[in-house]
């Protein structure tokens, strides 16, 4: 589904990131761990064309992402606030990117039924701007606007920060659900091993703009995980949000 | 403590990201400043000849105390319009100990140094210190007066001040004050009390009962503490957030709909331009310059200088579209990633765009049909000067847009925010209007007044005709330009 060639982002002589081949197999589910700087969410936005590649190319389902634009409709994400529009409400935003993706507002409405657990009745029909909400709330709104239009592809940098833990859990839940369905490609990043380790079948492990590890899901990979980061000098870090 | 606040400010000047902009803003500004300063300097030197001569056998004095009053007030209107009152970021401050009623000082305070206070100053001083150097009127006798001045100054300033901070919760937090003035502008006007006289009277008896004086210091106290107690009730963080939660009235502009494939990000546009204070300042500003043409049409020294009526065409009908279109994509700035990897081809954006700069184009030019009372060949200029704007200037304006990489911070009004603002934004203006400017004069010292008229018209229909390509050409651009942009974006402005 993705494929990654000899990817590089430098900023002047930094780089910040350096993957040489990485392949994502359609229907697969994989985290994204590492330390703050560890080049995740420059990942997310070269595969997501917002920022130009030093050299190297992504392919997403036989496209190259510079190239065309026509993976847009089966691929979509949420990274930060800046995924949200403020002066929306929830509705107005659900229904936008609907329209955007090929949804007419029926659609979009019986979409968002199966969501009512999740948001928990602090969403819909408050008549709030999406700026006026908490940021935890704000983000169970990119988050299931991400889910839109049944993308093939669906990127979610930190979706378990910021949560309150009702939310983790619930939000757990969805995507595993979602990376249950063999049709959709789900890529998370988290500061969480935990969460992450328990959602997703395959975590690859990215230090210092670099693929460090790349593993299968197992009952010991939590482990693995948990002494890296520890046996790293590195202190490990729950921030909640990152800004590299 | 004084000393490291002022050292703060001075560090967020000079550290912000855009110091350069700023910078280059500042001197502007201050050679504006120099402007004005000179000019008051001026009148205020020939203020005595002059009344001499418009009032002759009057005394001077008595005219001129007759009028503080009138010019008090619009001091204060351009006070509250053009001065920002000094702001501090006081969230990293609030959990230092710091006492919150030092800070409160701080800012009131550092409201008295503004070039703004100097302007009545600059008028008084001199007029007190000719007439006293001319021998007209005694040393003790001015500088009671000048002294008296001075404290209108602080009243002025403070006035401003309190004014404003009862403005920042709503339009209607200043209507009562509003209604007082309007009132007492009633009473003058019908004759009923004449407030200007009265206030010339007792400003004229100042000298022989130097006790009134007091009152007229009571005065800015009382607005200072009025302010510093207004302050520290709204000295909290938590008073911005609750005032947020408030139910808004969505309004979901469905009727957009009907515009086809664009509707989206016209409906969006709407949106934003309604539920967005500076993105609404845009339009209260368009319908306040749709009256600008009364300068021009009713005013027969404009005549014969046809030049004038192409200006006010094409700033009449094209002020939003100059105002909103040169920020374009900026005003999309906080979730323009968002756009960009969403499956909608840049070609569409445009296209709205473009719809909404022409409907806004259209629209002022309709709104302004009542010019015709000034002749028909007002409007049929006023026409081709929507064409115009139009065919030729959006694509411009969109054309920049492409270098556009400043973001908009959306909440701020526009009155003296320069935010997003660059040099490139005020050279922008001068080819939009400009050029067909020149096209004018040009065609009509060559050809005629009809020929002029044409050119302008057909430009703009060539434009329009050529819309698709051009905005498929733009499209590219802005492709090619988008990492660009959205690096920009991503900027933040403190």
């Amino acid at each position: 589904m993705i494929e990654i060639h000899q990817l590089t982002k430098k900023y002047k002589a930094d780089t910040v990131l350096d993957i040489d081949k990485l392949h994502i197999a359609a229907g697969e589910s994989v985290g994204l761990v590492g330390n703050n700087g560890a080049g995740k969410t420059t990942l997310f936005s070269l595969l997501l064309d917002l920022v130009k590649p030093t050299s190297g190319y992504v392919v997403n389902s036989e496209i190259v992402v510079d190239k065309a634009e026509s993976w847009k409709a089966h691929t979509s994400a949420f990274i930060d606030e800046s995924f949200l529009i403020g002066y929306l409400t929830p509705e107005e935003y659900f229904y936008f990117v609907g329209e955007l993706r090929g949804c007419n507002r029926a659609d979009i409405d019986v979409f968002l039924e199966q969501y009512e657990t999740f948001f928990n009745g602090e969403i819909l029909g408050r008549k709030k701007y999406l700026r006026d909400l908490s940021k935890g709330n704000q983000k169970k709104v990119g988050i299931v606007a991400a889910f839109i239009g049944s993308p093939k592809v669906v990127i979610l940098d930190e979706p378990f920060a910021n949560l309150d833990p009702s939310t983790q859990i619930r939000l757990k839940e969805l995507v595993k659900r979602m990376a249950e369905n063999p049709e959709m490609t789900v890529l998370i990043s988290s500061h969480d091993l935990l969460h992450v380790t328990d959602v997703c079948k395959r975590i690859v492990l990215l230090d210092k703009g670099k693929v460090i590890k790349d593993l299968q899901t197992t009952p010991e990979t939590l482990k693995e995980l948990e002494y890296f980061f520890s046996g790293a000098s590195v202190l490990r870090d729950f921030g909640d949000g990152e800004s590299d | 403590m004084i000393k490291s606040l002022i050292n703060l400010q001075w560090k967020s000047f000079f550290r912000s990201a855009s110091l350069g902009k700023e910078l280059a803003l500042r001197i502007v500004m201050g050679l504006f400043a120099a402007y004005f300063m000179l000019s008051f300097l001026a009148l205020g030197v020939v203020l005595y000849p002059m009344i001499e001569e418009l009032y002759p056998g009057q005394d001077p004095l008595t005219i001129v105390n007759g009028m503080v009053l009138q010019v008090v007030m619009a001091d204060l209107l351009m006070l509250f319009f053009l001065r920002s009152i000094p702001t501090l970021s006081i969230k990293p401050l609030l959990v230092l100990p710091l006492k919150k009623g030092k800070l409160i000082h701080f800012l009131l305070l550092k409201s008295i140094f503004s070039v703004f206070n100097l302007f009545l100053l600059l008028i008084a001083l001199p007029f007190s210190i000719y007439t006293v150097v001319k021998g007209v009127y005694g040393l003790y006798d001015m500088a009671i007066w000048a002294v008296a001045i001075t404290a209108l100054v602080f009243v002025v300033n403070y006035a401003d001040f309190f004014l404003k901070q009862r403005f920042s919760s709503g339009l209607a937090a200043i209507l009562p004050y509003v209604a007082v003035v309007l009132g007492l502008v009633a009473l003058e006007y019908t004759g009923v009390l004449e407030v200007r006289k009265v206030f010339g009277q007792f400003l004229g008896r100042l000298p022989a009962t130097p006790v009134l004086l007091l009152v007229l210091f009571l005065l800015p106290v009382v607005l200072y503490w009025l302010n510093y107690r207004l302050m520290r009730t709204t000295f909290y963080l938590d008073r911005s957030i609750s005032s947020r939660e408030t139910d808004k009235n969505v309004s979901d502009m469905g009727w957009v709909r009907r515009f086809g494939d664009v509707a989206p990000f016209l409906q969006l546009d709407l949106k934003l331009i309604w539920r967005n204070k500076r993105a609404k300042a845009t339009l209260w500003m368009s319908l306040f310059f749709l009256t600008y043409g009364l300068i021009f049409y009713a005013n027969p020294v404009y005549e014969n200088m046809s030049g004038w009526y192409v200006f006010v065409g094409i700033f009449i009908s094209g002020i939003f579209m100059i105002n909103f279109g040169q920020f374009i994509p900026a005003w999309d700035s906080a979730y323009y990633g968002m756009l960009m990897a969403q499956p909608v081809s840049l070609e569409k954006y445009l296209s709205s765009k473009y719809s909404l700069l022409s409907f806004s184009t259209l629209l002022l030019f309709l709104l302004g049909l009542p010019y015709a009372y000034f002749g028909w060949d007002i409007v049929l200029l006023n026409a081709a000067c929507v064409l115009y704007n139009t065919g030729v200037n959006i694509p411009i304006l969109l054309f920049a847009g492409a270098y556009n990489k400043k973001c908009i911070d959306m909440d701020k009004s526009s009155f003296l925010n320069y935010q997003g603002t660059g040099i490139a934004q005020f050279i922008l203006m001068i080819p939009l209007i400009i050029i067909p400017l020149l096209l004018w004069i040009l065609c009509k010292a060559i050809w005629s007044i009809d020929v002029a008229l044409y050119v302008i018209a057909i430009l703009g229909l060539v434009g329009l005709v050529l819309r698709k390509v051009v905005i498929k050409y733009l499209a590219g651009l802005y492709k090619e330009r988008k990492y660009i942009a959205l690096d920009g974006f991503r900027e933040k402005e403190n």
